[in-house]
């Protein structure tokens, strides 16, 4: 199989429709944009299934219970998951990671510790800071090399007898840099703690699978995989979220209740509180079932690619003014790539480069502590999805030219 | 269109320096962040009896906007103090989101140079900052003036 990306493009209305300057979407890290399919599946599920799920034994109430759990599948199927039912539904991956702090939180003692790291987004940075300031476990932070990519070397002395959670991102939504698992996995197993894994940025462009990875705990959303807002996953093992507390409690997660006490209903169940998004879960397999239509093999090579045309071209604006983040060539990065020129503050840059129809981020990414550590208030940051082309990297360029020429 | 926004006069102001750089035992000091953009303010003042501004200097950084706003703080706020200061920013915000028009004092004429950001909902607050900043560290100056981020 081969991929072409104008045909791909081809499937998102607002990328169809005539912008004026012509748009150059490169803030994919953010939200991707949605895929026609999706917005199909979720009209077609609002006019003909919409109803509650799980409670109902109407027919409009089965067949959404019917499309909300086929949704179910094919997020497992995605991931690789041994199981439906280790697929919970979130309103995102903020939302996600909360609830592994919540409910694997409620299983750790003073004392014990969580290991994140520098380059984490500030979703996988605070829930562990209010779970501390909670319980008082410890945080262990890993720190990141000069080129963004975490230093693994430092392990040992990080993971340690109390670590009972490694929780890192898989892909840095601001280096770009993807993390090596493997070591990871090894470092917490020998220690007897569980790994998550921050995929937000790894499920819009690679295959994932969750057994081949080890690790415990995975998440990602629905909006930067072409998919809807407001959903999100969690995956996680079966036997550790059997043994897991609630985090919201609520209809739908309850096996009995009485005034005196609650029993809770089995996972997946057990973490979704509440009337779940259950057009957004349709909406968000859609995406995945569209996704996975193309060879991701090849669509890798055309990001690989179009990053590298992306790093080199900022390179010949002159290494000196434009220092791209992130690591070199012998590295794994994925497809986005953050920039700072002295002199020139990425808000302006930004907002320059839309007078020329080119969207990309200016800021600092959610990522803070890795902003502190590298001494920059924000950057710029140009990320791509399959969709994108050369002829939107090259814009890019040539309006960052222009856009410099003002401001330097 | 955005290019609007980049006039010479707003880059010519940004580049100002006025008022840059730290003071020497300042009665008051502040740091204010925005949170939207990690862009962030440091404000130091020396205060007279009254309790207006005798001395200000600045530490931005920031955007443009930000820079062209705190530097127009540098070369009018002298002479002002928290209520003058407290109404301007409140005119600025108002104005920013069309709700009404510019303030037209004379001091303050160079703030036209800020109109085009209006139509920018997400730049309102690179001007705002200083302005916002300048208010509070009075604010704390006036609660007794301990020195404080
Ligand atoms: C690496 C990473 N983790 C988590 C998130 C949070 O995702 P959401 O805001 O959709 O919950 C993001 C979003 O930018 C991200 O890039």
């Amino acid at each position: 199989m081969s991929f072409d990306p104008h045909a791909a493009r081809a499937d998102f209305p607002l990328l169809r429709r005539d912008h004026e300057p012509a748009l150059h979407y490169l803030d994919n890290a953010a939200t991707a944009q949605v895929a026609a399919p999706v917005l199909e599946a979720i009209h077609a599920h609002e006019t003909t299934s919409r109803a509650n799920v799980l409670r109902g034994v109407h027919r409009l109430a089965e067949a959404a219970t019917e499309a909300y759990g086929t949704a179910r599948e094919t997020v497992a199927c995605h991931l690789n998951a041994v199981d439906p039912d280790e697929i919970v539904f979130t309103s995102g991956c903020t939302a996600a990671l909360n609830l592994v702090a919540h409910a694997f939180g409620a299983t750790l003692a003073p004392g014990d510790e969580v290991v994140i790291s520098e380059l984490e987004h500030h979703s996988n940075i605070v829930p562990w800071q209010m779970l501390r300031d909670r319980t008082g476990i410890g945080l262990r932070v890993i720190p990141v090399t000069e080129e963004g990519r975490l230093d693994l070397t430092l392990l040992p002395d990080i993971v340690g007898p109390r670590t009972r959670l490694i929780a890192v991102t898989h892909a840095s939504n601001v280096t770009g840099a993807l993390t090596e698992v493997g070591p990871i996995v090894d470092a917490a197993r020998a220690v007897g703690a569980r790994v998550l894994l921050d995929g937000a940025q790894q499920v819009p462009h690679a295959r994932v699978d969750v057994q081949a990875l080890g690790v415990d705990f995975y998440c990602f959303s629905g909006h930067k995989v072409f998919g809807p807002n407001g959903i999100g996953v969690l995956w996680a093992r079966r036997e550790l979220l059997a043994d897991l507390p609630p985090f919201l409690g609520g209809g739908e997660m309850i096996r009995r209740v009485r005034l005196s006490e609650t029993t809770w209903a089995p996972p997946p169940q057990r973490f979704e509180a509440g009337t779940p998004p259950i057009a957004q879960a349709v909406g968000l397999g859609a995406a995945l079932r569209w996704l996975g239509r193309h060879d991701i093999d090849a669509v890798g090579r055309h990001l690989e690619a179009l990053t590298q045309r992306l790093v080199e071209g900022l390179h010949t604006l002159g290494t000196e003014r434009v220092r791209v983040l992130g690591p070199g060539s012998g590295h794994p990065r994925g497809p986005l790539v953050a920039f700072d020129v002295p002199g020139a503050h990425p808000h302006d840059i930004a907002q320059l480069l839309d007078g020329h129809g080119v969207a990309v981020r200016g800021g600092h990414h959610c990522a803070q502590p890795l902003m502190d550590a590298y001494d920059l208030a924000g950057t710029t940051r140009a990320s791509l999805a399959l969709y994108n082309d050369a002829a939107d990297v090259d814009a890019c360029l040539e309006a960052l030219e222009t856009a410099l020429r003002k401001l330097l | 269109m955005s290019t609007d926004l980049y006039q010479e006069g707003l880059l010519a102001l940004a580049g100002a320096a006025e008022g840059e750089g730290r003071l020497d035992d300042p009665d008051v000091t502040l740091t204010l962040d925005n949170p939207l953009c990690g862009d962030r303010v440091t404000l130091d003042l020396h205060c007279d009896q009254a309790g207006r501004i005798a001395a200000l200097g600045h530490h931005v950084r920031g955007c443009v906007l930000c820079r062209a706003a705190a530097n127009l703080l540098g070369q009018q706020a002298i002479g002002q103090d928290a209520a003058s200061l407290d109404t301007l920013q409140r005119a600025i915000k108002g104005a920013l989101r069309g709700r009404h028009a510019w303030p037209t004092d004379e001091r303050w004429q160079d703030l036209t140079l800020f109109e085009p950001a209006a139509a920018h909902k997400s730049r309102h607050e690179c001007v705002l900052l200083p302005f916002e900043a300048v208010v509070e560290a009075l604010r704390q100056h006036g609660e007794g003036g301990a020195t404080g981020t």
